[in-house]
């Protein structure tokens, strides 16, 4: 059966997801060391290993993010995590910066070191070239590739793959984008937060809803319509004569119905989106998808069911996996 | 499982107008009852609030005639109803049944804010922070009124089950885990 990775922004959703059948759950210290650094999330020393060894009781394993680039000068901090993620337990550390990999291999040689997304590895000569070198395991392919291109990159490297099959999308090739710094100030390899809630506010303005990311109207919502979060890459802008969703629509990835097609692309594993969320999405969309990976793995048809209205802009695509780009 | 977003109910606007009259005193004794105990439960809600633990949160029922106020400034947790928006560094609005749902584990935050059945103004932050706090402490917010209720507590829950029946607001945790993680 295709390994289940799942979210856990906060031990309760540790639990709900593995309660739910995640096969894995990824989490990361509540700091700068984690993509994922928003406020009110992520996990103390002391939770992480109370955590582990309760996802372990249960058969789940936990994957310890530390995907961010260390600051130069400020490497201590991440060299720390990597020992307090292997003194907890952690069954692998999800790794970005090709210094930190080196420290890990050195220091930490027996954790699994998985490549994050922030380090967008997407073609076969890379992906070996970080197997080579730091001994990586596992890669996670950045949000950019089709399902064809997928199973020409696991023709050529020996390595797992993990692909993302739900959640919120970014559409670059991550680890690349800092379109957030210029609104902000703050991005997701610098900072580990991506057109961060401290810049936001939100105003009813008349019978509309304006969102603002660092003092720019993003969305312009009309009453009674969805309305996403402005993520400066989904906001409604101006280009020349065009005026629309320059870059992204405000929709998230949902590509339950490329299971099977992923699995015969040689993927091992596959990774929900959402650490940000609450611990009743995580139930429900674990639920969902452990589902449908025991129906693909028993050659039964996908069980039916739309997570849609948990999506933002209630609304969801297969993304890169079958994208024609504008 | 459905692609429809979860009808959140509302109460009823003549139940809203009944209890306009009503005086807040009552609720306010309880409120503080209820800020000193789960102060006490929950010290990890309030430490995962971090930088934020020190705010003012305006949580408004819009389908009832009142506006809670919960009050973290000096270390302290205070919680009061208020009759008109009292000042506060961020304000979340939605029908009751939003507010409860979401702290029992029902509804996702994030999910009631795409549909707009949530509406939040001022510290977004802060917002996201206590939301993400709350998620984590797996509160069921009709065990702790029990247990304050004494010698009440069955005829409160008996009472709240039959409410729940009723209205369609969840008001006990869904999600109790069996046996729970240590
Ligand atoms: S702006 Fe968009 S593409 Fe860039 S990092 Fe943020 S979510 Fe990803």
């Amino acid at each position: 059966m295709m390994e289940l990775v799942c979210p856990a922004g906060t031990p309760a959703a540790m639990r709900a997801a593995v309660e739910a059948g995640a096969h894995a759950v990824y989490c990361g210290f509540a700091d700068e060391t984690n993509a994922r650094n928003f406020p009110g999330l992520n996990f103390s020393t002391e939770e992480m290993a109370s955590g582990i060894a309760g996802a372990h009781a249960r058969g789940a394993k936990v994957l310890v993010a530390l995907n961010t680039f260390p600051r130069a000068g400020g490497e201590e901090l991440w060299h720390r995590r990597l020992a307090d993620a292997e003194a907890a337990g952690a069954d692998a550390v999800i790794l970005a910066d090709m210094g930190l990999l080196a420290h890990a291999a050195e220091h930490h040689p027996r954790m699994r070191r998985h490549l994050s997304v922030q380090a967008a590895a997407a073609n076969p000569d890379a992906i070996n070239f970080y197997a080579e070198a730091f001994g990586v395991q596992r890669v996670v392919l950045p949000r950019v590739l089709t399902v064809d291109e997928i199973a020409a990159i696991n023709r050529e490297i020996d390595v797992e793959t993990e692909v993302f099959v739900f959640g919120g999308l970014c559409v670059m090739a991550e680890g690349r984008c800092s379109l957030s710094s210029y609104a902000t100030g703050k991005s997701p390899n610098m900072n580990g937060v991506c057109s961060p809630a401290s810049h936001v506010a939100y105003a009813e303005e008349g019978q509309d809803l304006a969102a603002r990311l660092g003092g720019f109207t993003i969305h312009r919502t009309p009453k009674n319509q969805p309305a996403p979060y402005p993520t400066l890459c989904k906001g409604c802008f101006s280009s020349g004569d065009q005026t629309g969703h320059v870059f992204e629509d405000p929709v998230s990835l949902d590509a339950k119905h490329l299971i099977p097609a992923l699995a015969k692309a040689g993927v091992t594993a596959l990774k929900i989106e959402g650490r940000q969320r609450s611990r009743a999405y995580v139930g429900e969309v674990v639920r969902t998808f452990r589902a449908a990976v025991e129906a693909v793995a028993a050659g039964r048809p996908m069980p039916e069911g739309a997570l849609a209205r948990l999506s933002e802009g209630q609304a969801a695509t297969a993304g890169a996996y079958a994208k024609t780009w504008r | 499982m459905t692609d429809h977003a979860p009808t959140i109910p509302r109460l009823p606007p003549l139940l809203g107008q009944a209890m306009r009259p009503l005086p807040l005193l009552p609720l306010t004794v309880t409120l503080s009852a209820l800020s000193r105990r789960l102060a006490k439960r929950h010290p990890g809600m309030f430490r995962r609030l971090g930088e934020h633990g020190n705010k003012r949160f305006a949580l408004d029922p819009t389908d009832l005639p009142m506006v809670f106020l919960m009050d973290l400034r000096g270390g302290r947790v205070r919680l009061s109803a208020h009759r008109k928006a009292p000042a506060a560094e961020a304000r979340i609005a939605g029908p009751i049944a939003a507010f409860l749902g979401m702290m029992h584990g029902a509804y996702d935050g994030d999910a009631l804010f795409f549909s707009r059945d949530l509406v939040v103004e001022g510290d977004t932050s802060a917002v996201l922070a206590l939301r993400n706090a709350i998620d984590d402490a797996e509160l069921d917010l009709t065990e702790e009124l029990a247990d304050l209720a004494g010698p009440m507590a069955g005829f409160l829950r008996a009472a709240v089950a039959q409410a729940e029946k009723q209205s369609g607001v969840v008001l006990h945790r869904v999600d109790t885990l069996a046996g729970g993680w240590a």
